[in-house]
């Protein structure tokens, strides 16, 4: 329970379906007062207050775990750690992978329970398939597409019929105080939502060029790649114009040389996208290609494409070229579906 | 529901909560002049009498507070203030104290400018006499305040109190006492003790929370915390909560003359449960001093368990219990207590305090007993990840 209204409605509805709940909210900073203030977190104290304040209206025991040091170890390190490598993590689905199913719900198998209910907006029925929520402004499978099937068993998003009015409506009916909540964006252990200082302050400042991707030229300089995301046009302060005066974009991003190359916007189209660990849940193991729809950011469109599992990687071959694909973000594989595409599989992205 | 957590606030004595009824039913501001004002003002000094009675202060050596908490903040920081300048800025405190006195301690260091000396204790948690001895010599001249707390409120060990006492009045420093675990539960006795400054709370013995007490002796200077209408002789002001302090007054009454026949009690029973957890968890280390503790006290370290987990489980059964530290942010803390007894981060994350009292029966620790082992099992499985 993150002290947001969509966990405290799930827990409401998880009891009412007749769970036995206890109400978990993980304190993942190490100092809380350096995570995001007010409502806008998920981490803080009056995060805490208010999760608390809603599993007593929900009528549930209510505990505080303290997972900050998986939290920074997985979730934080991994994530500075990406940058520095030139991707782009996305530390949501991070820490979804190794901490909310994972070390919490190894924790919480170990002491009697049987899942982890969360309020994600995504649908996992009976047949164990995982869905868009019916919200899809609010869906979040994209998020969860990294989960294995051994994790989705034992997972409850009793929120993926639902959408998001209806959840705060429910919210208030039900009397938790934080049904007008705003929800929370951003990244929760970035205080004050500037990421490049946050990479700054831990990678320090690393100067390198900014190079033309066709005439290798150098254009400019750079503090720190790391500070930089394949697709941003923003914040080059590039002295030379392009000679045909379109703007330019990040094309990649290479740690080994400390460069970043930029490029007209066409250049940062991709056909062939190839991911890393993938995880299949949405039936067997495809032995041949398969035509699907790929999501490749969060709140990405899905593009038509064939993708084949083959040694370990999946890879997705775009019906249309898609723009700003970082190294790093995952590939979700969905099966179109009128009761909601199915999620197949995941990787993450590589190149 | 068998309720082991005595040691957080206990239920409050029938007749207390009678007597706060009927008190709370009258109109009177204890400082008014008026016949009401002269009643809520009778009633506040007959329980300042009856509590100087049992205690063995006199009635001025009562200041009523709002809780132990600002007691001993009282009493620390106001002691401090007072006898800083004369150019006395150290402050003496043992490492065990509860957060009442550790952050007050903390506090004055971080802002009033305060030099600390902390008293280290042994194994089983207690200040050896010698430290104090020690401190006294070297430090003498420099020393604002002294405070070693009367039973420490995780592990229950009692402290030798009155020699502290004596060391600190031989050498002109006065020495207060968190005696907020200690009334009702031991033998307190204000004077006798020799102590300068001694805190008591309401909720800990029958009384209701939201009041509590510094007995202070009528020569210590005590700079206020609150500064107002002049109440408790301008040491601590505020409107006297007349109906809290007739109940708190009928609760330490009843406690300190049924101490007695309460300890051997509650002792026996402690020892039944102590005999019950060492049946069920065969590995389970006693925190403390095994014999000289409060009668109601048990406290275990589980290895390979967190407090946290094992609190969880038998919550879920219906058991109350507590691991015994403070929480940051709902977060349990490995115990400064157990830290400061040599213990290691694993066995002070793993520990749990049982702690019973006056409506403690057999039934609480039968259900402990077949509720622990399960507990245990579960717990050490979740395991320290």
């Amino acid at each position: 329970m993150s002290g947001g209204v969509d966990s405290a409605v799930a827990a409401a509805r998880a009891v009412e379906a007749g769970h036995d709940v206890t109400g978990v909210h993980l304190a993942l900073a190490r100092n809380p007062q350096t995570y995001r203030s007010g409502a806008r977190g998920c981490c803080t104290l009056e995060d805490s207050r208010d999760a608390r304040r809603a599993a007593d209206v929900i009528g549930i025991p209510f505990y505080v775990w303290d997972m900050a040091d998986r939290f920074h170890e997985d979730v934080v390190d991994d994530f500075v750690a990406e940058y520095a490598a030139g991707r782009t993590p996305n530390p949501c689905l991070r820490c979804n992978e190794k901490i909310k199913f994972a070390a919490v719900l190894d924790r919480a198998v170990a002491l009697g329970f049987d899942a982890v209910v969360t309020g994600h907006h995504a649908r996992l029925g009976p047949d164990g398939l995982l869905r868009r929520s019916v919200d899809l402004g609010k869906d979040q499978s994209y998020v969860l597409a990294v989960l294995r099937r051994d994790q989705l068993d034992r997972s409850i998003f009793p929120l993926g019929d639902s959408t998001k009015a209806q959840v705060r409506a429910e919210a208030a009916e039900r009397g938790l105080a934080v049904a007008d909540k705003p929800d929370s964006h951003d990244i929760c252990f970035i205080a004050d939502g500037d990421t490049r200082k946050f990479l700054a302050d831990r990678l320090g400042e690393t100067p390198g060029d900014i190079v033309d991707a066709q005439t290798g030229a150098v254009l400019g300089t750079h503090q720190g790649a790391y500070a930089y995301t394949v697709g941003q046009r923003r914040g080059l302060a590039l002295q030379t114009p392009a000679p045909d005066g379109r703007p330019r974009y990040v094309l990649s991003i290479t740690p080994v040389t400390n460069t970043v190359t930029v490029g007209p916007a066409a250049a940062l189209d991709v056909s062939d996208v190839a991911g890393d660990r993938p995880v299949w849940t949405g039936g067997p193991e495809p032995a041949g290609p398969i035509e699907c729809e790929v999501q490749l950011r969060a709140h990405g469109d899905a593009v038509p494409a064939t993708v084949t599992l083959a040694n370990g990687r999946l890879h997705a071959e775009l019906h249309r070229p898609a723009r700003g694909i970082a190294a790093g973000q995952a590939v979700v594989a969905y099966r179109p579906d009128p009761a909601g595409d199915v999620v197949l599989g995941s990787a993450t992205i590589s190149s | 529901m068998a309720y082991l957590d005595h040691a957080a606030t206990t239920p409050m004595l029938a007749e207390a909560v009678e007597a706060y009824a009927a008190a709370a039913r009258e109109v009177g501001n204890a400082s008014s002049l008026h016949a009401p004002g002269r009643r809520a003002r009778r009633k506040v000094e007959e329980s300042r009498e009856r509590i100087a009675a049992v205690l063995g202060a006199r009635p001025s050596e009562v200041i009523f507070t709002g809780s132990g908490t600002e007691a001993d903040n009282l009493a620390v920081k106001g002691i401090f203030w007072a006898r800083r300048d004369t150019g006395r800025r150290r402050v003496v405190a043992s490492a065990v104290e509860h957060h009442a006195v550790l952050d007050s301690v903390h506090w004055l260091a971080a802002h009033e400018g305060a030099e600390v000396t902390w008293l280290p204790v042994d194994g089983l948690g207690r200040v050896p006499v010698d430290a104090m001895r020690e401190v006294l010599d070297e430090h003498g001249d420099e020393i604002a305040v002294a405070t070693v707390m009367w039973a420490n409120n995780e592990v229950g060990t009692l402290q030798h109190v009155s020699s502290f006492a004596g060391l600190a009045a031989g050498a002109g420093i006065p020495f207060h006492t968190d005696a907020v675990q200690a009334v009702g539960q031991v033998p307190v006795d204000f004077a006798a003790s020799g102590v300068a400054a001694l805190t008591v709370s309401g909720h800990k013995l029958g009384g209701p929370a939201g009041v509590g007490a510094l007995l202070l002796g009528r020569d210590i200077a005590c700079t206020p915390l609150l500064h107002g209408g002049g109440q408790e002789r301008d040491v601590r002001s505020g409107t006297l909560d007349a109906p809290g302090i007739v109940a708190f007054a009928v609760a330490v009454e009843a406690a300190v003359k049924s101490q007695q026949e309460y300890a051997a009690r509650v002792a026996a029973l402690r020892d039944e449960l102590v005999a019950r957890v060492r049946a069920a968890a065969p590995d389970a280390i006693y925190n403390g001093d095994p014999d000289d503790r409060l009668p109601g006290n048990a406290h275990f370290s589980f290895p390979g368990c967190e407090g946290d987990a094992l609190l969880l489980l038998l919550d879920a059964q219906d058991i109350a219990c507590s691991t015994g530290s403070a929480c940051s942010a709902g977060v349990a803390q490995p115990s400064h207590v157990l830290l400061a007894m040599g213990a290691d981060d694993d066995r002070a994350r793993s520990s749990l305090r049982f702690t019973l009292g006056h409506t403690s029966t057999l039934d609480d620790v039968e259900a402990l007993a077949a509720a622990l082992p399960g507990a245990v099992e579960r717990a050490r499985r979740a395991g320290r990840r």
